[in-house]
């Protein structure tokens, strides 16, 4: 089985303070979330749900992710994107990352340095982005153990039903 | 070492052990609490057993009364898991109101104590000197199963203030001034106090609390003084003093003069950087003018309208929208006569909901429409159309927008007493 914390694919770049309203719209609220992914980034690149493919990475600037406690991560895992990389992400939204199994690394100043399209390899536990278009390698700052191990476990509900605090779905 | 405020929470629940920034502890959680729309696409229904019922309140407030079929049997679920788990703090439609609220009415939250709920605007809890911030609605799953979370010791910017609030001075004007002045928090506390502290009551302190999340802090904190502690003397008798320690350590000390702050509104966009006196803007037309949320939904909210509303009319081509916060609002505001005083003068009262805020329902923009808020967030497409425009401003200045038609200053609006 493939390891969910190293991730390859072609990044996507958004800029600073992308906010949860224009990933997650409050309209689709309403929908189920195979429909409600559909609708991510309304706001500012609506296109874009038809355009991103499964294994893709998507790149964010400064404070990625401020705003409401929506799970955004699940809409991201929705349309099979493999991780989340940005220069800062908002806390409460890494959490949400985290908790639903979305591999997510900061990395300072990464927005700037790599363009959309090129092909990235994204070590999430040892902290490490490589940019296999231009061969740099970008430190990040590695997630502590005890959150890595909650995505790789496929986030806290597995880990809920293994633990029998959850009756699991059939 | 000397603790911060959140520092000082922080190391209570989690063993009273030292703690510094950076440090992650594992705490205990005194109370958590669900909403409505937590129990669309969770797995609240698959609990085996929640850690204890009496530490768990279940709260109606985002899509309520249901707007769509969906909602309404996200409302059929959390009356069967309230009533499976034997939860009593059960807060259903009619005995409801905005989470956040609800947890102010009730006093839940009480200084000292670890507070969770999923929803972003928690931090409003850090008024009376609680640990609470957004958690996201997985992390809450678990700790309903286990009575636990983890938080990260954040550095805290403290605002220092002094001087005299103005009267006609909401604590959305301080926090917008604050945001505008010193932009985003991410990561970090934010902690209030100083002298001019208590010129600032708890509707204010729970105002900026709320919006704490707006510039991406972690937690927004107030110290437990006596203004705090005499609010909670019925409903929270046993809450104590809390203040940080002499000589803690600050990534940032920013002082505020109050008697320098005055009314102010956010542009379009985000508050971050991005708020200014209101003459910067004042004679922009609105579309709709909106007085509610957890932030300014309160009783002294709607007062506030009523007062600047009385004897005026609502501008021809703008509409004015008011949602108490609460049932209990909604109730006190009635009998108090400032119900109708909104509604003689051409608002619109809902129920109490989070509705409009989140561009849900009960006042969703249309593409080219300006609003005017008092509401927490102005994000492009948050209150409905990503092509509407909103600006955010305390409930006096929306109430005067709403008079106007434009955005206007209510210290122009004669024989109104502030």
């Amino acid at each position: 089985m493939t390891d969910p914390l190293l991730v390859e694919g072609r990044a996507w770049v958004f800029g600073d303070e992308v906010n949860t309203d224009d990933m997650y719209p409050g309209f689709a609220m309403r929908l189920p979330v195979a429909e409600a992914a559909r609708h991510m980034f309304d706001a500012s690149r609506p296109d874009w749900p038809g355009l991103v493919e499964p294994g893709d990475i998507v790149v964010g600037g400064r404070n990625f992710g401020l705003g409401s406690s929506r799970p955004v991560a699940l809409l991201f895992r929705e349309l099979g994107v493999g991780a989340l990389v940005a220069e800062r992400f908002n806390t409460l939204f890494l959490r949400n990352c985290v908790n639903y199994g979305l591999p997510a690394l900061t990395v300072p100043g990464i927005a700037g340095a790599v363009r959309e399209g090129d092909r990235l390899r994204v070590d999430v536990r040892a902290g490490e982005l490589t940019d296999l278009a231009t061969g740099t390698t970008h430190a990040g700052t590695p997630l502590p153990d005890f959150l890595a191990d909650i995505i790789q476990a496929g986030g806290l509900i597995p880990r809920l039903e293994a633990s029998g605090h959850l009756r699991p779905t059939l | 070492m000397p603790d911060t405020l959140i520092a000082k929470v922080l190391r209570g629940a989690s063993g009273g052990g030292p703690v510094e920034p950076g440090d992650i502890v594992v705490c205990d959680v005194e109370m958590t609490v669900l909403l409505d729309l937590q129990f669309g696409h969770d797995r609240l229904g698959d609990v085996v057993a929640v850690h204890d019922p009496d530490k768990i309140a279940v709260v109606m407030d985002h899509a309520v009364p249901a707007p769509s079929i969906r909602d309404a049997e996200s409302g059929r679920r959390a009356r069967a898991f309230a009533a499976a788990h034997g939860i009593s703090r059960f807060f259903d439609i009619g005995n409801h109101g905005i989470v956040h609220q609800v947890i102010a009415e009730q006093g839940l939250a009480r200084p000292g104590t670890v507070l969770a709920c999923t929803d972003s605007h928690t931090c409003a809890a850090g008024a009376f000197g609680a640990a609470a911030r957004g958690l996201g609605p997985a992390e809450v799953l678990q700790i309903v199963c286990t009575g636990r979370t983890w938080h990260q010791v954040p550095p805290t910017y403290r605002y220092e203030l002094t001087g005299a609030k103005h009267p006609w001075v909401n604590g959305k004007d301080v926090f917008l001034h604050v945001a505008g002045a010193y932009g985003e928090a991410t990561g970090h506390a934010l902690e209030f106090g100083g002298p001019g502290l208590a010129t600032v009551p708890m509707s204010d302190r729970r105002t900026i609390a709320t919006q704490g999340a707006e510039v991406g802090a972690d937690f927004t904190i107030f110290p437990a003084d006596r203004i705090c502690l005499d609010h909670l003397s019925a409903t929270a008798p046993e809450a104590t003093p809390l203040e940080p320690d002499e000589g803690a350590a600050y990534a940032a000390v920013r002082t505020v003069d109050l008697d320098q702050v005055s009314p102010m509104v956010a542009l379009p966009g985000t508050v971050i950087g991005n708020a200014g006196p209101v003459g910067d803007v004042a004679g922009t037309k609105v579309d709709q003018a909106f007085i509610g949320s957890c932030a300014n939904g309160q009783l002294t909210d709607l007062e506030t309208a009523a007062r600047v509303l009385k004897g005026h009319r609502v501008a021809s081509g703008t509409r004015l929208i008011v949602t108490p916060a609460s049932q209990r609002i909604y109730a006190q505001a009635s009998r108090l006569g400032y119900l109708a005083d909104l509604v003689e003068a051409g608002a619109t009262v809902t129920n109490p909901t989070c509705g409009a805020c989140f561009g849900y329902h009960m006042g969703v923009l249309a593409a080219g429409e300006v609003c005017i808020t008092a509401s927490t967030r102005n994000f492009k497409g948050r209150m409905g159309s990503p092509d509407a425009e909103v600006y955010m401003a305390s409930p006096a200045t929306v109430a005067v927008s709403a008079i106007r038609g434009v955005i206007s200053d209510v210290r122009e609006l004669d024989g109104v007493p502030a």
